[in-house]
């Protein structure tokens, strides 16, 4: 092919023409990828460079170790175990069955926690380590550590899991942790990330729920870097977190575990012992109870079953949640009431002749025949109720309700134990509002001998009975010190009755246990400076009297006492409520009154507090019943 | 013979010849590399092994065939296309039947010694063909339709053949490269402007028939589109590779994290850290500083080889000499556009920077060229 040199020297200036618009879209552009590098990098850069930190750098939570629960004496109640678990490792293990099936050869191993560790084991990248089982004894563990040569990718591993030492004497008052469930989330209202730790364990009851805040503490962090697998590369940083402040309960372990064991035979029963003079709560008893380390475990349905099922109501905190007619009990209200309106002297008699007429309807004493002739301290002494109908009519109810809520009848107390009930203290508004009934006379006579409307529960009779006894308003408390700051006692100032009065009535009350025809006579301790003085109650649970005997069990009146100790310079308040137990006198006042030697003396008391002639059935009886002995000190606590 | 209407007597013999090279290409393409051995260094958490030193090799294998090619004359080369190109459709075709599947795409031919592209080599050797046609044809031919249709079908029939494979990125830079040659040549600009513009008509067509009833594609159609456009909207499919390139490349900042000091590669958040998106890690560490460095590199390879085909008065030389620059330019370009999110991925490696062997080599070999028409250029007066 021939060409002209014309030709080539067109050709060549069309290449350079074009040469240079092609040169110039390419430098065009590059410009464009210049500017998006510095859109990029210079001024989006603190945006990317945080994304890049966000799938760089993990947050992994630290659980800080939660805090632990004292009784006033420094008894650990409620501690961080040690729970020896055994994880595996997939990559490290290899062929994990033959190395599952190698260890199953040493120790026992679930087979449904095997189950379901194979599962785990299968969804989780191989780096991650699986429990395989927890809660193995020291032997286990060592026996998987001498072994570990056979067992690659296995190891012992420990965790704190909570642990009550003191088994059933805390159930109702500390309650239990678990797991953290969907239902807690959506009701707490809290933002805390530990509790989207799977199976964080929070508190679900009791002091453990009320105080979950402080107890909980504040999660740590350690910032490690990861890949794009998950892996962790390296720790950047750790920040320890803050562990959970320790509590100190007013409780006194010892009593507690006796007040539980007394309670124990009565099937069904409550008591509170009360400092009267800073509102400590020395025991809160419950009968029967139940072990809250169950929970924590994990309770089986069989066992939950037994627990829902029992007609005893194990899981009830009677204490502070059962509502009873307080019965006689009440009468104190009633003529502080009537004293206070300056409608009563306190020599004043009447006449009881077995009933009280209102209309044509008779309202019965308890007494058949009558207690006759009867002034105030005998009113007490017998728990004559016709003097009570009496008085009711001639102050009203709500002069009476007025003084009872100053004792704490109908009061919430706000105590750290779970559906802490307010119980009912009626008056005439109250009955309005509720029911859209007038009251009536006949109610307020009801009333009067702690039946119909009223309900109260076992902490509010002993409130009652240490407001009695120390003048004061004070109030009941379950705490003592949160993360080392002491509580002060509230309530110490006087409750603004006379004096006078309630000297009275508390001398009505050491007629009750103290005197030849008082009701709990038989219930007396002997020790001059020991001297209980309290009340009986029975308050019925159906309004025919019929034999308790030939009812069933349900159907029985309930059995209730209050007291204070010692009578001439009280500093103890009891209250006890056996459900359905009878009567006041012959099966609630032998427990106040062995709980209140106990509490008096701190250990089980000498023979001689008792009437010389039940003391061999007494010691027969105390002997039997089983107390713990291993309470352990404070040093030596479970915490991590 | 255009060749002997110039003075060849002017034109260098002998091993002579070396000084004659274009010895600031010669060192910008290894100043490339070099970033590259850098880059592979560090992407491999500082070791040579498994990627820094075989590159080394490689390129050291590159530079012997740029400069072997570069000694033996252009002619030779210019008569030597069209088996250069019947050889390359063969390999293709060889791929279409004997291929072995890597990532996913039937592109390597194993010749015992190397693993080939074919399409790699096809880069190169479409250049060569069309340079050649175009200094065959009568300069006046070569807008006529007939005339036209022959370098488009050169063109096609590669493309055909790695589309099937299939290989959209090197689809992408055959078509385009050829285009750039055909533009260079001299064909006229209208025929640009109606192909640009049917292929708009058409993308827009197809995009806004979307949803009426004369829609041209099938819903599932459109939808691999929107991903292929917007990654962003499979953020843990398509659109995790360039959603992870577009925060290491944006966290390098002003100056960087620093050598080695690349999170997000390191802790291989990066896919293909190594190969095509070799840049972010680089964009990463050494910042906005040392990505519009690496990008000046790039675009004075360039700006070396236009100079050099203006100032080279063969037709064949010049036009081989442009289609290479073309050709490099389209792959940083194509390749920094898709890791910055400006274009969807398709897979084109940065050139000289990401590992690889057979395309360093064919890159290299068509310098070689480029040299070859460099030194062998036509002189007068």
């Amino acid at each position: 092919m021939k060409r002209t040199p014309r030709d080539t020297a067109t050709s060549q200036r069309k290449i350079s023409r074009r040469g240079l618009v092609l040169g110039g879209l390419q430098l065009g552009f590059a410009g464009v990828l210049g500017w998006r590098m510095r859109q990029m990098q210079v001024e989006q850069a603190d945006e990317f460079r945080l994304l890049a930190e966000e799938n760089r750098i993990n947050m992994r939570l630290i659980a800080p170790a939660r805090g632990l629960i004292f009784d006033r004496s420094g008894i650990p109640l409620a501690e961080n175990a040690q729970n020896y678990r055994i994880v595996i490792v997939r990559e490290d293990a290899g062929d994990v069955d033959a190395v599952i099936d190698r260890l199953a050869q040493l120790i026992y191993l679930d087979p449904v926690e095997l189950d379901r560790a194979r599962k785990e084991i299968l969804r989780r990248s191989p780096f991650v380590p699986v429990t395989l089982t927890d809660q193995r004894s020291w032997e286990d563990i060592a026996t998987v550590a001498v072994n570990a040569p056979a067992l690659p990718g296995i190891t012992p591993d420990v965790g704190l899991t909570r642990n009550y030492p003191l088994v059933e004497d805390y159930a109702h008052i500390i309650g239990y942790v678990g797991p953290v469930s969907d239902y807690d989330l959506a009701r707490i209202d809290d933002d805390d990330p530990l509790l989207q730790i799977p199976k964080f364990q929070i508190g679900k009851t009791g002091v453990e729920q009320k105080f979950e805040r402080e107890l909980r503490g504040k999660a740590g962090t350690r910032r490690i870097e990861v890949n794009a697998a998950g892996r962790v590369m390296r720790e950047l940083g750790r920040d320890p977190g803050v562990p959970g402040a320790d509590i100190q309960l007013t409780v006194e372990s010892r009593l507690q575990n006796f007040v539980e064991a007394r309670l124990a035979p009565a099937l069904s029963a409550a008591a509170v012992v009360m400092d009267t003079r800073n509102g400590d709560l020395l025991a809160v008893g419950n009968a029967p109870s139940f072990d809250p380390n169950k929970f924590v475990r994990g309770i089986t349905v069989a066992d939950y079953g037994d627990l829902t099922n029992n007609i005893y109501r194990p899981l009830s905190n009677k204490a502070v949640q059962g509502a009873y007619p307080p019965g006689s009990t009440f009468k104190m209200m009633v003529s502080l009431a009537a004293l206070d309106a300056g409608q009563l002297s306190p020599g004043e008699t009447f006449y009881c002749g077995g009933y009280h007429k209102l209309g044509n309807r008779r309202f019965h004493c308890w007494k058949r025949g009558g207690h006759g002739w009867v002034d105030l301290e005998k009113s007490l002494e017998q728990s004559c109720d016709v003097y009570y109908y009496e008085l009711a009519q001639r102050v009203g109810i709500d002069k009476i309700a007025e003084t009872a809520r100053r004792f704490g009848h109908g009061e919430r107390f706000d105590l750290p134990m779970s559906a802490v009930s307010a119980g009912v203290m009626p008056d005439k508004a109250w009955l309005r509002e509720s029911y859209d009934q007038p009251w009536r006379v006949g109610d307020s006579l009801n009333a009067s001998i702690g039946q119909g409307y009223v309900l109260s529960t076992p902490l509010q009779l002993a409130v009652m009975t240490a407001r009695l006894a120390s003048g004061t308003r004070i109030e009941p408390r379950l705490v003592k010190s949160v993360g080392g700051v002491e509580l002060e006692p509230k309530g110490l100032e006087p409750l603004g009755f006379a004096p006078e009065h309630l000297r009275i009535v508390r001398a009505g009350m050491n007629a009750v246990s103290n005197s030849r025809r008082g009701t709990a006579y038989s219930s007396r301790i002997e020790a001059g400076d020991k001297r209980i003085a309290g009340k009986t109650g029975t308050s019925q649970v159906r309004s025919v009297v019929v034999r308790n005997q030939d009812v069933p069990w349900e159907e029985r009146d309930h059995a209730l006492f209050v007291g204070f100790a010692p009578y001439d310079d009280p500093h103890l308040a009891v209250s006890v409520v056996v459900e359905h137990g009878g009567g006041g006198s012959s099966v609630a006042a032998p427990i106040a009154r062995d709980i209140m030697l106990y509490a008096l003396h701190g250990t089980l008391p000498p023979p001689e507090s008792y009437p010389s002639s039940q003391r061999s059935r007494i010691d027969q009886f105390l002997s039997e019943l089983e107390l713990r002995q291993d309470f352990r000190p404070t040093e030596g606590s479970g915490r991590a | 013979m255009s060749y002997l209407e110039h003075n060849v007597k002017l034109v260098p013999t002998g091993p002579s010849k070396i000084l004659y090279l274009n010895w600031p290409l010669a060192l910008l393409l290894s100043t490339v590399a070099s970033v590259g051995f850098l880059m592979l260094f560090s992407v491999a958490g500082g070791s040579l092994e498994p990627w820094a030193e075989p590159q080394m090799k490689r390129f050291a294998l590159g530079l012997a065939v740029m400069f072997t090619v570069a000694m033996v004359p252009i002619w030779f080369w210019r008569n030597m296309a069209g088996l250069a190109y019947g050889v390359s459709l063969a390999l293709l075709l060889g791929v279409e039947f004997f291929g072995e599947t890597g990532m996913g795409a039937q592109r390597w031919i194993d010749l015992g010694v190397i693993r080939l592209q074919p399409s790699e080599l096809m880069k190169i050797t479409l250049v060569m063909i069309l340079a050649a046609f175009y200094d065959w044809l009568d300069i006046r031919k070569t807008s006529r339709p007939l005339w036209v249709l022959i370098p488009l079908l050169l063109i096609a029939l590669p493309t055909y053949l790695v589309l099937r494979q299939p290989d959209l990125g090197t689809a992408i830079l055959l078509v385009t490269g050829g285009g750039i040659i055909m533009f260079l040549a001299g064909v006229s600009w209208w025929y640009f402007i109606v192909v640009i513009g049917a292929g708009i008509g058409t993308v827009s067509a197809v995009l806004s028939s979307r949803g009426t009833d004369w829609q041209l594609l099938k819903d599932y159609q459109y939808r691999r589109i929107d991903t292929f456009l917007d990654p962003a909207s499979d953020p843990l499919g398509s659109g995790y590779h360039i959603t992870q390139s577009k925060i290491a490349l944006g966290s390098g900042g002003w100056t960087g994290r620093g050598f080695m000091q690349g999170t997000q590669s390191r802790l291989n958040f990066l896919p293909e850290k190594h190969t095509d998106f070799i840049f972010t890690t680089l964009a990463e560490e050494f910042g906005f500083v040392g990505a519009i460095s690496l990008l000046s590199l790039y675009v004075l390879v360039v700006f070396f080889c236009v100079v050099s085909a203006m100032r080279n008065r063969d037709r064949f030389g010049s036009l081989v000499t442009m289609g290479i620059g073309a050709t490099f330019f389209l792959f940083f370009a194509v390749n920094m556009a898709m890791v910055m999110g400006l274009a969807p991925v398709v897979g084109v490696p940065l050139p000289l920077v990401s590992y690889g062997g057979s395309a360093m080599l064919v890159l290299m070999a068509g310098f070689g060229l480029a040299q070859s028409a460099h030194v062998h250029r036509p002189r007068s007066r």
